[in-house]
């Protein structure tokens, strides 16, 4: 699964994206954000404040249920500030 | 037509070419987003768009297709900069043509709104205290809801 980061998910994580193997017991946005989070130091202060984040898959908006196992790519990034 | 694009456009030539040639046309309306040297009392001396490419794009043609829908429109263009921006540079432009003025006014708003808090754009300003990413504003959510049908 290909995963990106956006806006200060980008810039707290230094990356802006990777290539993961998706552990068997993470089934949904809220597992898979957890997961990160896991990791500690970097992931960890990315990931730290869960309400903040929002996450698209495939390219589609999503929330914490939605399922990601099937997904290619994910993007987890802040509420959005365009125009 | 949607367009994300890195150098700044011209609203004049684009307008001209959308409405050349189509009398049907009765009212076109613009909206042009500037880049402020201010925020949150603040002095801003540049800002920097990220966006996400190929959801952009997927985002504001969801958001013209609504558009369309919703009001009798002629023709629909938006043009959204991403890249680093100085006080006074140009940021995005919406235009709305239409028969009629309110279906213009209207639809155009609308674009505006939803995507300043729907589209995925993130901004980051240069101030004096260094750089620092712009928080989603609570007044843009209701703008953007006062949409929904």
């Amino acid at each position: 699964m290909r995963l990106l980061y956006f806006g200060w998910v980008r810039a707290k994580t230094g990356i802006s994206g990777e290539q993961i193997e998706l552990p068997a017991d993470v089934g949904d946005v809220r597992g898979l954000i957890e997961h990160l989070r896991a990791r500690g130091g970097a992931y960890e202060a990315a990931f730290q404040n869960v309400a903040a984040i929002r996450v698209a898959v495939d390219q589609e908006m999503a929330e914490m249920d939605t399922p990601v196992d099937a997904a290619d790519e994910v993007a987890l990034f802040p509420p959005m500030t365009g125009g | 037509m949607i367009r994300v694009q890195e150098n700044d456009f011209d609203a004049g030539a684009e307008i001209r070419t959308l409405t050349e040639g189509r009398t049907n046309i009765g009212g076109v309306a613009s909206f042009i987003g500037l880049v402020r040297d201010i925020a949150g009392g603040e002095e801003v001396s540049a800002m920097t768009l990220e966006h996400y490419p190929g959801m952009t794009e997927k985002i504001l043609g969801q958001l013209e297709t609504e558009a369309r829908e919703r009001w009798p429109l002629d023709d629909v263009l938006v043009v959204h900069r991403y890249g680093r921006m100085t006080p006074g540079e140009q940021i995005v432009l919406v235009v709305t043509a239409s028969a009629h003025r309110e279906a213009a006014l209207q639809s155009c708003q609308f674009l505006i709104d939803r995507l300043k808090t729907g589209a995925p754009f993130w901004k980051e300003e240069e101030t004096p205290d260094g750089a620092r990413w712009v928080d989603a504003r609570e007044e843009d959510d209701r703008a953007a809801e006062r949409w929904v049908e």
